[in-house]
């Protein structure tokens, strides 16, 4: 039987509006409020409060939680799921990211909307459980094979985590893609307040399900209902449309279409240009005292808590320093950096890892301006005066 | 206004409950801004753990303590290890059964948590004792909203024995207070 979201029980569950809660509870939060009603995952610490938060409370709004044997099965859990109707997540960290990053190509290849919190720890490998990192960002965006885009959020707060989920969740169900939110043990671990979003104010997006005439149905094309839209309506199992679900590389039909060029580039240029295309829909950005900035960093989650707090050591200091905050970090918003990098001296992006998102940042600012790294690794935040250092530096 | 506060202990004693009660009492039931996160060992029981609130009046961007106005300790170990960063102006409040080793070369509050919960018929609740003492020594937050966020955080059958745990704290702090000056 299709779950059906029920806003009063959803907030009986979640109790009261305003919170001192996890950034890894507000990830269940937001999971909730969007819809979600199926769980597959595994815990993984700093990851396993997700979890743990939502085989308490899943069940309790009439939704379904698994623990599976691992994280592959997990993710296949969360795919499944979502092919029969539900808005579906899984948690994890890096290692079990790993693992999933097979399911994670599988999910992208049959347009399977679907959201996977990465609750990031320090790798490679088992690395430091519970020690925060951002060790996964380039991971995210190329760590399954082959070509596809990735969709993924950065919050830099409770509040985030939680609102965050729930844009993951519309933007994978309006894409049909997986979506990420690639939050950290930083704040995952931390607790602050959040304010529960009122019913009215939700903005929630749920995939357009097939409904044309079932024998002119076709699963793998653009829309059949919608004009110009690359997104293909959801033949949700059990409705009586046909369809045929493949990680190989497949026809318009869903079969298996291996062996023909064209096949392949009409399947894999659209799944990747439904999102491409809309590019600069996708924006999603802070910005502070950039108007007349020579320094700009550009950071993202956990990152930019105490580089906020250098960019005001340095503005007290009199240097024209600002900070653009990615909230989406893929796609990343190329035309935004682009600007940036023509109207200021230096680009600065402190991460918690040896320099990732530093690179498609570079390649945005495209040689206007100099971009330089500003590392931090062990499973510690930057401290404000590290960040600092680098406005200093000549 | 911005303070930073550590409270540590050993695993068990509930130095993570009492630290997400002070946060939650400044951010929910008074309008600051709160930050409250935690470090703590494998094992469940035992090894030193440590929960750090910052208080602000203002949005709170580095998420932990950079030099603490308030130290909490419930334990000799994480007293031991947890002390590198406070200042010659550091309140320091220690339950002297606990951390039997205090002597800093300076007073310091001294607030009988452990006694006064086993007082009170169970030692569980020490760590509700030391978030009165510091409600009283801080001065920071309204005490009716630290009570609130206490009955708040707490099971609800042991409610009851949570506020008197959390009344005799406070008092145990004022006379803390009066010991000192």
């Amino acid at each position: 039987m299709k779950y059906k979201r029920d806003p009063k029980r959803i907030r009986q569950v979640l109790g009261k509006k305003v919170q001192f809660i996890l950034g890894d509870m507000a990830c269940v939060y937001g999971g909730l409020l969007a819809g979600c009603s199926f769980f597959g995952g595994y815990p993984i610490t700093p990851a396993s409060e997700v979890a743990e938060g939502m085989a308490r409370r899943l069940p309790r709004v009439g939704g379904t939680y698994i623990q599976m044997e691992d994280e592959i099965g997990s993710i296949a859990a969360v795919i499944g799921a979502a092919w029969g109707g539900a808005k579906s997540m899984t948690a994890t960290s890096g290692p079990g990211f790993s693992l999933m990053m097979e399911n994670y190509g599988f999910a992208a290849m049959t347009e399977t909307p679907c959201v996977i919190v990465n609750v990031q720890r320090t790798g490679p490998s088992t690395g430091q459980p519970t020690l925060g990192a951002q060790g996964d960002m380039m991971q995210a965006r190329w760590g399954t094979h082959g070509d596809f885009e990735a969709i993924a959020f950065a919050p830099s707060t409770v509040q985030e985590c939680m609102d965050f989920t729930i844009e993951a969740f519309n933007l994978s169900e309006k894409y049909r893609n997986p979506a990420l939110v690639m939050t950290d043990g930083e704040v995952g671990h931390l607790r602050e307040r959040i304010i529960i979003p009122e019913e009215k104010d939700l903005k929630l997006i749920d995939r357009v399900e097939a409904t044309i005439d079932k024998k002119k149905f076709i699963p793998f094309t653009n829309s059949q209902t919608r004009k110009n839209c690359k997104v293909p309506d959801f033949p949700t199992f059990g409705t009586g449309y046909r369809t045929y679900v493949t990680g190989l590389t497949h026809n318009e039909k869903g079969f298996p279409a291996t062996d023909k060029q064209p096949d392949h580039e009409r399947l894999v240029k659209r799944i990747t240009e439904k999102i491409i295309d809309d590019a600069d829909k996708l924006v999603s950005v802070e910005k502070f005292n950039l108007d007349d900035a020579e320094i700009a960093f550009v950071t993202y989650g956990a990152s930019a808590r105490p580089t906020e707090s250098a960019m005001e050591m340095g503005r007290k200091n009199g240097i024209k320093v600002g900070m653009l905050r990615l909230k989406i970090v893929w796609p990343v918003p190329e035309k935004e950096v682009h600007k940036l990098a023509k109207q200021v001296d230096k680009i600065i992006v402190p991460e918690m890892n040896l320099g990732q998102m530093v690179h498609p940042i570079r390649e945005a600012a495209n040689g206007n301006c100099e971009v330089i790294c500003a590392p931090k690794i062990g499973g510690e935040i930057h401290y404000p005066d590290e960040v600092y250092k680098y406005l200093e530096a000549k | 206004m911005k303070k930073e506060i550590r409270i540590c202990g050993f695993g068990g004693q509930g130095v993570i409950l009492a630290g997400f009660i002070i946060g939650k009492a400044a951010s929910v039931f008074e309008n600051y801004h709160a930050v409250q996160s935690q470090s703590y060992g494998p094992e469940a029981r035992g090894g030193a753990a440590r929960s750090e609130i910052i208080i602000s009046d203002k949005k709170i961007g580095y998420p932990r303590p950079l030099s603490v106005d308030i130290l909490l300790a419930m334990s000799q170990e994480s007293f031991d290890s947890y002390r590198d960063d406070i200042r010659d102006d550091t309140v320091i409040v220690v339950d002297p059964d606990l951390v039997k080793k205090h002597e800093i070369g300076r007073p310091l509050y001294k607030v009988q948590a452990l006694k006064i919960a086993e007082e009170l018929g169970n030692k569980i609740v020490t760590n509700i004792v030391m978030v009165g003492a510091f409600t009283s020594i801080s001065g920071l937050l309204k005490p009716e909203a630290v009570k609130e966020s206490v009955i708040d955080s707490v099971p609800k059958r042991f409610t009851e024995l949570n506020i008197k745990a959390f009344e005799r704290g406070f008092e145990a702090g004022k006379n803390a207070l009066k010991d000192l000056r």
